[in-house]
């Protein structure tokens, strides 16, 4: 909690409807959440409940239906340079070598990069050495370094991730994990963090937002009281079990028509 | 996320199967595999022995019936025709790459922009789709003995004409280029607070590059083409123009000279482009 004891980020009462040709389609609904300065939030919820949508508003990318996100009390209606996103498939720009898409952020804001820190954070994800590689020479979690590395350069004070791993196989995906939490407890940023793997919102948080089935609503809120650091061996305590097993059984299973 | 790209349609113009399925005349990694076929080090030497089994035998067999150098010159005659009819040839080589570049220049220049911009209001491009496509499709050829009309015998007419035949093939191609942008990624840019020119520079233009060399590429040998019938139809000089008064003499070895010239000039153009596209588009491949 900041000074004065608002929230870092404020989601207040968050509706939206797409315009389709087919009619309207009603993504999120009447949805508020507080993220604490320096908390780690997971949203978890089944894939088109909406949660795309909440992080691009989030992240200024696009206006609500109704509602309101506040950054530090200020109204997010556009991309803030105190926000940075890191979008699924890592989203490298492939005509560009691994330090050229690191230094885009500099580019379209006319900074000269700050070497010091990229080379740290380059070393800190194991990156150091392949600068000059292009993404297609990286694998995948590789390239996800990449763009993590690429989003705290600018050294945002909220990082926005929207299913960073789905596409990693689970090995890389643990391996993935392990490093967000230790950046994430070395530089105490506040992270929103959307997935669909209970497992992988458990291990993360420190509190998990469950969200309905679309039209995105918050369900639930579970605070995960797991101890830091997180080893993998967390992964079979019986604790993280009846975490997940409490999350699973909270999310309603009627059958539904999913488009998306 | 795809889900959500359409969104950001709704505020970035965007062009997704707006007007014409443009004619994807080549594409980028065909036209690459053709000459990564002359690389290859081992390859180049059955290559080279084949060409001199083809030429060598053509020699030959033109030597051994006897056949008129008029009917058909053998390649011997031509290259010596060329090295010794050069200070009367060369010049119209020098007629020719000056219409050759000048019309492409414009007309690249001006079917890029045009590209660039109309992929940007749908609108607009289902409109003029239809006239591009005409121009696409007439061989600006026709237009010539109207140019010249217009013109005089000069350089313009020609110069137009490349353009017009250059231009529409650079503008269809750099247009699907265009066309394709992915949506995440200029997500990413406005991410971090991209402007809409920095959106087309950073993001855009990249993401066009390998189909505007395709475009370019093409476009250039469809000039070459134009610059040489332009030369053919009026005027008294170039290539083409040399073309007709050699064979009007029956000077058969200086009339395939001049063939050997423009294949050169075509082949380098591939080349050349191949190699461009090597150094800005490889990373598609
Ligand atoms: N631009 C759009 N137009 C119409 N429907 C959309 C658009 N973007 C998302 N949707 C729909 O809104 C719902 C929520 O999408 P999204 O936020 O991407 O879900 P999630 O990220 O949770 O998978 C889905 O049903 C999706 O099909
Ligand atoms: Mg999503």
């Amino acid at each position: 909690m900041s000074q004065n004891g608002q929230p870092k980020l404020a989601v207040a009462n968050a509706s939206k409807f797409y315009d389709t040709g087919t009619g309207k389609v009603h993504a999120l609904d009447d949805f508020s959440m507080e993220v604490q300065e320096g908390e780690l939030a997971c949203l978890l919820g089944p894939s088109g409940c909406g949660k795309s949508t909440l992080l691009w508003a989030m992240a200024g990318l696009h206006g609500l239906s109704a509602g309101e996100i506040r950054l530090d009390g200020r109204p997010v209606t556009r991309p803030n340079p105190q926000i940075a996103m890191v979008f699924q498939e890592a989203n490298l720009l492939p005509w560009r070598n691994l330090i050229k898409n690191i230094e885009l952020p500099f580019e379209i804001r006319g900074q000269r990069p700050d070497q010091a820190r990229i080379d740290a954070l380059l070393a800190e994800v194991g990156l150091a050495g392949f600068e000059s590689k292009m993404p297609r020479e990286l694998s995948g979690g590789m390239q996800q370094r990449a763009s993590i590395v690429r989003a705290l350069s600018v050294d945002p004070s909220l990082l926005l991730m929207d299913e960073p791993f789905g596409a990693l196989d689970a090995f890389t995906r643990d391996e993935m994990n392990l490093l967000i939490q230790q950046i994430w407890m070395e530089t105490k940023k506040t992270v929103v963090f959307i997935t669909h793997n209970i497992a992988e919102a458990v291990f993360l948080a420190d509190r998990v937002f469950v969200m309905s089935a679309r039209p995105g609503r918050l369900a639930r809120i579970f605070e995960i009281d797991l101890p830091r650091p997180r080893g993998l061996e967390v992964l079979m305590a019986p604790h993280f079990i009846e975490l997940v097993g409490e999350i699973k059984g909270s999310i309603d299973h009627k059958p539904q028509v999913q488009a998306a | 996320m795809a889900s959500v790209d359409r969104e950001l349609r709704d505020k970035i113009p965007t062009f997704e199967k707006a007007g014409t399925q443009a004619a994807e005349v080549g594409n980028w990694s065909s036209a690459a595999s053709t000459l990564s076929i002359l690389k290859g080090g081992r390859d180049a030497t059955l290559i080279a022995i084949t060409a001199i089994i083809v030429f060598g035998g053509a020699e030959l067999l033109l030597r051994l019936l006897e056949v008129p150098t008029y009917i058909a010159p053998t390649p011997s005659q031509v290259v010596w025709a060329l090295i010794a009819d050069f200070p009367h040839i060369g010049p119209h080589i020098g007629y020719t790459l000056i219409e050759l570049v000048t019309g492409f220049a414009i007309g690249a220049s001006i079917g890029f922009v045009l590209a660039a911009v109309i992929t940007q209001f749908p609108l607009v491009e289902k409109i003029v789709a239809p006239y591009i496509l005409l121009l696409v499709t007439t061989p600006m050829l026709a237009l010539v003995p109207l140019l010249i009309l217009k013109f005089g015998f000069g350089f313009t007419p020609r110069i137009i004409a490349v353009a017009l035949a250059s231009g529409p093939m650079v503008m269809i191609n750099a247009a699907t280029g265009f066309r394709r942008t992915d949506l995440a990624k200029i997500a990413l840019a406005r991410s971090f607070g991209a402007s809409t020119l920095q959106i087309f520079l950073k993001i855009r233009i990249p993401m066009a590059m390998p189909m505007v060399i395709v475009g370019l590429m093409i476009g250039s040998i469809f000039g070459l083409l134009t610059a040489v019938g332009a030369e053919m139809v009026g005027g008294s000089f170039g290539l083409g123009n040399r073309l007709t008064y050699y064979s009007s003499l029956i000077q058969m070895p200086q009339f395939f000279a001049c063939i050997l010239v423009l294949a050169i000039i075509g082949i380098s153009i591939y080349v050349f482009f191949f190699w461009v596209g090597k150094k800005w588009a490889s990373w598609e491949s």
